[in-house]
This record gives structure tokens, sequence and C-alpha cells, in this order.
């Protein structure tokens, strides 16, 4: 390819941006395939290296097709109100929402997807990748590509349990705090206090190590020390609500705690929550992924992305980007749960661009 | 205060349009409005909430406020077009000629410097005056502004002066530059009656001296009546009519605008308590009340609410009115005294009161926007309580809702499944109404719940309320600090200060003289639609007797 399709391509894609920027959708996205059709004609007859940027480029651009492609169906074929919400969304939130929705179908669906079994041995140590062994082999012959399919199940799932469990814990308590007020809202605030005040990894290994490194004493472990942070938000989140003056004629009327909560309160305070939520998830899948590295985390066989990064950590020295992969799966997903999560904070603070 | 002044123009406003943002579209806010300013000249700009004054008081100083754009026409002010100037062109006026007061000066100085260091700032920047020139200026300005301590009062921070020397300390600062326009956007709309005349007579005065031309936004009438020598009234971002202000006052053309004069006139026949002595619905009795933090609030106060009949409690902020509702209803335990309802006393707290106690006392709120749940639909706001206290569940839930939506005259159909924030306020607070009635009430308690409304609908609310109250018996504690409400709706009226209650008794004998002086000088502190009433009323108090001074004299009566 010669310096001057690259430039040409270079100044389309530029052109995509701008329009992408001016809001001109359908100029965005026939610019984009433009650049993408020339990037997979003719640019695998580049240098490597200009042939690696032009495959970067061309991923870019499936993904930004791939996510416009997403956010338009859906606001064409769904309700008038999630259409409505759909059709403010950067473009970003619906490239989260894009590898959110393919995460969570390989983790559905792993059996089905995966060529292979979670711990079958297939072939030899770090066999380089063919056309049966998409990403090659790890140090025990299993498939990579294949575990990397069960490690969306067992990772974002543990992840996802802990996360859930944490905020029932810390939003229920942190609701109670700020309704009930008074002794109440010192005490839960004081265990808060407290269990915040140790670091969350020397607190989680001191914890796994005691009690062992079960998946039951994981999502228990890391709920304890994420719960306090939701309690903190919800019981502020909460005590801007309860001061309403609706809430004061629920009161009034004589209702009780559960129904403040559950109808007043909750639904005014929800937006932040589930931003948080997202933000959390995040936090926890690292923690998690970190155990699994430290080797406290989820145990072999049980494919997971943190200790998948451990076990092929040596092939690094070697110049083998395999161990980059599970990496790479958890980058992904943390900055897409990010980039949805960034959207739904700037939606619930009310903030315009 | 016209007719000396050059009759050169100042500021012309042709055709101005000015979009707002909303769901992703630009909806026309302003739909072509013209507007001529003289110099010297002070104009009155009237209009319901979103009629769009206070983005044409922005747009005269070429700003568009967030959300917002100016989307055709010209604003020439001497002789430049603001519309097409360079930001730094309209920055260099802004301050420096063109000026600007808000409706909260709490809200608008920054409580981290002291209010002469923000004053002297405009001055410094555009290189004006040096720093201590400003600053002996400033001084000078709170003299002629009349605050007490001049010299000193300039030093404190912004929390530390009352709200209406706060407005009056902006008003020194919009002129610290002496700009050749200033524009008041509803200065005194959060300031007590009392205080509103200082305001309004400090302004005069110095708008007069210096001969500054105003834009001066209210939704007041009467006060825009003292202040303006001409008149611009808007609807929906269109000029209505203008004109000269007595004539504007005495000879509306247009239907709206007459519409806006008649407002005042409304008034319910009074009634009185049956002869004999009948028993008291709520009788609140000897009570003092504290809140944790401070001294009493309340001392030694004692009303009694008659069935089917209205009471107006009445008081500057801070007299303890709202506090009194809060005991009544349970929110605040009186330290002392108690509460009644039929004779029997309820328990103090609201948590020890039966479901039975708790229904017949209701509440409507000041501020509909937080009195309702934004989440929940009006069906479920206003079924709540009939479910809750009536055991109504199904199909008769519902009729019992589209009853009480027709009874409030929003149409079932339309309104059932909205939430709040598709309403207008006018209609929020019918859903207000609607759910204290829901519960099937003896006496509702309405807070202050005209003053955030716009004339016309609160007008309609009023109205409404007093045809609730003859169909279905009901008797009303009204707390407002407004007089022309009392005098519309009340049958009996108590008067409070600083937590005691000043007087009480029938309506036409507490409008009637003789008067306690408190009364007296609330009463004759409500402006009224006479153009020459400020000057009037200034003549008869004397200039050092109004406002806080002329409060002070008062207790020792």
């Amino acid at each position: 390819m010669s310096p001057v399709l690259i430039g040409a391509c270079l100044v389309l894609l530029g052109a995509a941006g701008v329009a992408f920027v001016r809001r001109r959708r359908l100029l965005c996205g026939a610019l984009v395939l433009l650049v993408l059709a020339v990037a997979v004609t003719r640019g695998f007859g580049l240098p490597p290296d200009l042939a690696g940027l032009a495959i970067a480029a061309a991923l870019l651009a499936v993904a930004a097709a791939l996510s416009a492609g997403l956010k338009w169906s859906i606001v064409r074929f769904s309700g008038p109100a999630v259409a409505r919400e759909f059709r403010t969304a950067p473009l970003t939130a619906s490239f989260g929402i894009l590898v959110i929705l393919l995460y969570s179908t390989a983790a559905l669906f792993a059996p089905w997807i995966a060529p292979h079994g979670e711990a079958e041995v297939i072939s030899s140590s770090f066999a380089p990748p063919s056309s049966s062994l998409l990403l090659g082999a790890d140090q025990l012959g299993r498939d990579i590509f294949s575990r990397i399919i069960y490690g969306a199940r067992n990772s974002v799932g543990l992840a996802l349990a802990a996360t859930l469990l944490a905020f029932l814990l810390g939003a229920v308590s942190g609701l109670l705090a700020a309704i009930k007020g008074g002794i109440a809202d010192q005490v839960l605030g004081r265990i808060a206090d407290i269990l915040m005040s140790v670091p969350a990894l020397i607190f989680a290994l001191l914890m796994l190590s005691i009690f062992g490194t079960g998946l039951l004493v994981i999502v228990l472990v890391i709920a304890v020390i994420y719960a306090p942070r939701v309690f903190r938000l919800t019981r502020a989140v909460a005590g801007n609500v309860v001061v309403m003056d609706y809430v004061e004629a629920a009161r009034l009327r004589g209702e009780g705690d559960w129904y403040l909560i559950r109808r007043e309160i909750l639904p005014n305070a929800a937006a932040p929550l589930v931003a948080e939520f997202g933000l959390e998830f995040c936090f926890v899948f690292l923690l998690i992924a970190g155990l699994s590295f430290l080797g406290l985390g989820v145990q072999p066989p049980t494919a997971d992305w943190g200790s998948m990064v451990r076990e092929n950590a040596t092939l690094i020295s070697f110049g083998d980007m395999t161990p980059l992969i599970p990496a790479g799966a958890i980058a992904l997903l943390t900055v897409s749960v990010n980039f949805v999560v960034d959207w739904m904070l700037l939606r619930s603070s009310g903030l315009k661009e | 205060m016209s007719s000396a002044q050059a009759r050169d123009v100042l500021l012309e406003i042709r055709d101005l349009r000015i979009d707002g943002r909303t769901n992703e579209e630009w909806v026309p806010i302003i739909k072509g409005v013209d507007l001529t300013l003289h110099r010297g000249e002070v104009l009155g700009l009237i209009g319901e909430s979103g009629a769009g004054k206070s983005t044409i008081g922005a747009a005269a100083m070429g700003y568009a406020r967030d959300g917002t754009r100016i989307s055709g026409g010209s604003v020439t002010f001497d002789g430049r077009d603001l519309v097409t100037a360079s930001e730094a062109q309209r920055r260099a006026l802004r301050g420096a000629r063109i000026a600007y007061v808000a409706q909260s000066a709490a809200a608008s100085f920054n409580p981290a410097h002291r209010i002469i260091d923000q004053h002297v700032e405009a001055p410094v920047h555009h290189r004006l005056r040096s720093k201590a020139e400003a600053r002996e200026d400033a001084m000078a300005l709170y003299e002629r502004l009349r605050l007490p301590n001049p010299d000193e009062i300039g030093f404190r921070y912004p929390h530390q002066v009352s709200g209406g020397q706060l407005q009056r300390a902006m008003t020194a600062m919009a002129m610290s530059c002496r700009p050749d326009l200033i524009i008041f956007d509803e200065p005194t709309t959060a300031l007590d009656v009392t205080t509103q005349i200082e305001v309004l007579a400090a302004i005069r005065d110095i708008v007069a001296e210096v001969g500054t031309a105003a834009i001066y936004i209210s939704h007041d009438l009467a006060v825009v009546a003292q202040m303006a020598d001409t008149i611009k009234v808007l609807l929906r971002g269109e000029g209505v009519e203008e004109a000269e202000t007595r004539r504007m006052l005495s000879h509306p053309q247009e239907e709206y605008t007459r519409s806006l004069w008649a407002v005042r006139s409304f008034e319910r026949p009074q009634k009185r308590r049956p002869a004999g002595g009948a028993a008291p619905l709520v009788e609140i009795a000897g009570v003092d009340a504290a809140y944790a933090s401070g001294g009493k609030v309340l001392d030694d106060v004692s009303f009694e609410i008659h069935p089917g009949m209205t009471l107006a409690v009445v008081g500057e902020s801070g007299s303890g009115k709202s506090t009194a509702a809060r005991v009544i209803t349970g929110l605040l335990p009186p330290a002392r005294g108690e509460v009644r309802l039929k004779g029997s006393p309820l328990p103090p707290h609201f948590r020890d009161r039966s479901r039975a106690e708790l229904r017949q006392v209701q509440m409507i709120y000041q501020m509909a926007d937080t009195a309702l749940n934004p989440k929940l639909r009006i069906r479920d706001i206003v079924g709540r309580p009939a479910q809750f206290y009536g055991g109504l569940s199904g199909k008769e839930l519902r009729r019992r809702v589209e009853e009480l939506l027709e009874l409030i005259e929003l149409d079932p159909a339309d309104y059932m499944t909205r939430r709040p924030p598709e309403l207008s306020g006018g209609q929020k607070q019918r859903i207000g109404i609607a759910r204290a009635l829901a519960a099937d009430p003896e006496v509702i308690i309405c807070d202050e719940v005209t003053s955030a409304l716009d004339q016309l609908v609160a007008e309609g609310i009023l109205k409404l309320l007093g045809r609730l109250q003859d169909e279905l018996d009901l008797a009303y504690m009204f707390i407002t600090h407004d007089l022309a409400t009392v005098r519309a709706i009340a049958d009996e009226v108590v008067v409070m200060r600083d937590g005691r209650v000043v007087e009480q008794g029938p309506k036409d004998e507490m409008f009637a003289p003789p008067h306690h002086p408190y009364t007296d000088l609330l009463l004759s502190s409500v402006p009224e639609m006479d153009p020459d009433w400020l000057s009037r009323l200034l003549e008869e108090r004397g200039r050092d007797n109004i406002g806080e001074a002329a409060r002070d004299g008062s207790g020792g009566h």
C-alpha cells in the first residue's frame, strides 16, 4: 500500500471523526466503511508495523460501526421511552453495552460456544495458534480461547454475585440509617468506618487465609469489603431524599419504614446507585482477578482471567502476547462498564454537554 | 421620575427571538419581542413565570443563559448590536455599563469573601477606579442606600447581614461602575413585605439620583407600579402591550392584561363561628416549642380552628407560623402545652398517633415540586392515602382516584398515569390537594400553598380550595405571609411575630382599625396598585422609619 493511500485513509478517518462530532451519523459510517474496505483489501501487503496499525484502525472502525448499529436498532425497535434515552446516548455507551452483551452471551452459552472443554488437555504446552487452537495453548496444553470463554462465566459471574451481595448489604443498611437517623445511623456509620479503615487487599488476604479459598468465602469477603462504600453513598443520596416534603407527607400518613424505602426513597436514589453499581463491579472484578493472580482467588483447574494471566506469565519474557489476552479481556470489560456508567452518571446528574 | 431625563435611546431590542433546548430540540421561548429603553427610564417587565422576563433581561446584556440561544433579532445598546458583538466586547460592557441584580442576593454573593471585596471587583477589573477609591465609593453608596453602619457593613461576610441589607448591598454593587443600565430581576420577591419596602425605596431613590436606566422584572404588579415609568406585559414569550405606568393601570387595553389586574379583586364571603360557643376542631393551647439547637420558636401560642372555617396564620419569615403547623402535625413535639383534636388531646409525637388521628389532619405544602414524589404516577400518589386509610383497592380505588381528580378539576383519563414532572406548577399543587383530600380529612393545613405560583394560577387554587370547603365542609389552617391572600379567603386571622401571637380575631375586625401596631405595619406594607403608594407611605412613616427600623420600633408597644 502506497504512502499516498495511507495518507488518504488517515484523512478519511479524520473526516469520519469530524462527521461523528458534527452528528452526521450516516456520513461518518460511510467514511469508516470506506477506510475499512481499503485497510482490509490492501492492509495485508503492508510492512508488519503498518499492517498492525491498519488492522487496529479497522478494528476501531468495526467497533464504532457495530456500536452505532446496535444503538440504531435499539432506538428503532424499542418503546418510545427507551428510544428517547438511547437517542442521546454517546457512541461509547453503546459500545460498552455491546461488549457487555458479548461477554454475557459468552458467559451464558460457554459450553456451546467454546470449541474445547474448560480443563481439557488437547495439545502440547504453549502450542502456537492454529485453526483448531485459535489463540494457542497454555502451559498444560489447554485451549486458551475456550478457557477465556469459560473465564467469562467464572470471573464475571463471581464478580457479579459479590457486587450484588455488597449492594444488598450496603444499600439496605444505608437506607435504614438515613430513615432512622440517630443511634442506628451512628452505629451503622461507625461499623462502616471500621471496615473501611482496613486496606481492602490485606483484609481479603487475611480472611481468605483464615477461611480458605472457597467461592462462597470469596463472595462473602468481597461483599463485606465493598458494602461500606455502598453504604456511604446510599446514606448520602437517601439523606437528600429523606428531607423531601413527600417523604414527610408519607411519614405523617403513618407509613412504615419498608414502604418509605420501597416507594418513596429507592426510586429517587436509584440512578446514582445503578451508576455506582457499575463502578463497584469493576473494582470487585479487578480485586478478584488480583486475588486469582496471587493464587488466593479462583482455584485451578477452573478458568479465570486473573489466574490465566499468572499461569502464562512466563511467556512474556519470550515476547509472546498470550498472557496479555486474558488481561485484555479484563481491561475491555472494565472500560466498557465504565463507558456505560459514565453515561448513566451523566443522565442522573442531568448534566448536558 | 422620568420627565427631566434626556430622551435619547439607550437600549433597543428589535424582533428578539430566543430558543430554549428541550428534549434535543430547539423550541422558541421568545417569539419576536420589541423593546425600547431611553436613558434614565425605568421599564417594568411583567408576566407569569415562563413568560420570558428573565430571559429578556439576560438578553439585554447580550447574554443567552445555558440551554438557550439567541436565534434572531437585534439588541442594540448605545449604538452597538450585542448579538453580533464579540464576547470580549460584551464582557467589556457587562459590569461597567450594564449591571444585573439577581433575585436572591444570598445565592449571588460568594459566601467566602467579604461584601466590599466583591463590590470593588468590577471597578478595579474595568480599570475605572483604584481599589481604595472603589472602597470609598462603596461606603458612600452604602450610605445612600441607607444601610446601617455604612463604613463597617461592607467588611462583613454575606451571611452576617440580613436579606434586605444584602439585597441593597447588591444594588450598591451593581452601581459600583455607575452603569447606564441595571437589570433588576425580581429583587424583592424573596423578601418580607416590611423589608421589601426599604429595598424598593432605596432602589428607586438611587436609580433616580444617578439617572440610571433600569429594567425592572417582577411578577408583582403593585411593586412594578411603584418603580417603573412604563410597563410592558409579556405572555409566553410575546409582548402583550406596553404603556406608561399610570395609563397601563387605569386603562389596560388587552384582555390578558385586564385579567392580571382583576386577580386582586377575588374575595370569599366571611363565615362566622356559630353562636353559642361551638367546640373547636383543633385547639392549640399554651404551646411552647423549641428546636434542639436553639431557643424558643413558639412562646405560649394558643388558637383554635373551627369546623368548616378558614383560619389564616400571618407573619413574616421566622415568626413561627410554620413551626405551629409542625406542632399540630406532630413533627415537633411541644415543650409545653398541648394540641387537642375535637376536645381530646393528641399525642405530641406523630409516631404515637393512631391512623384515625393522623387521617383527620392533612397537609398541603408550599413547594409542590418537593411535595410530590417525582417517580410515582398520579394514580399512586392520590390513591395511596385512600388505600392506606380507607382500605380501598382495585376498581373501588380507581373510582375514588377518578372522583378526586374530578374534584380538583383535572381530567382523570389524561392525568392518571402521568408523573409530577409532566405537570405545571398549578397542576402539581392540585395533585397535592387531591392527596390531602384522599385521606378524607377534617382539617387541612395549607403552608404557603400559593406563594410559589403565578397570580392567576394562585387564584385558581384559592377558588378551588374555597369550593372544596363549601362542598366537603373542610376547615383550613392557612399559613401565609401574603395579606392579599388572607383578605381573599380567611374567616379568622392570627397574627404571629417572633413566636408569639400578637393579635387574633375575625377577619373584618382584624382589617378594620384600630390595629395592633405590628398588624398595622404589616397591613400598610402591602404594596398597592397605586403608583403613588410608596411615596405616600414614605411620607407618612418618614424615611428612617421603614423596614427593619419600623419593625423594631413597633415591638415596644
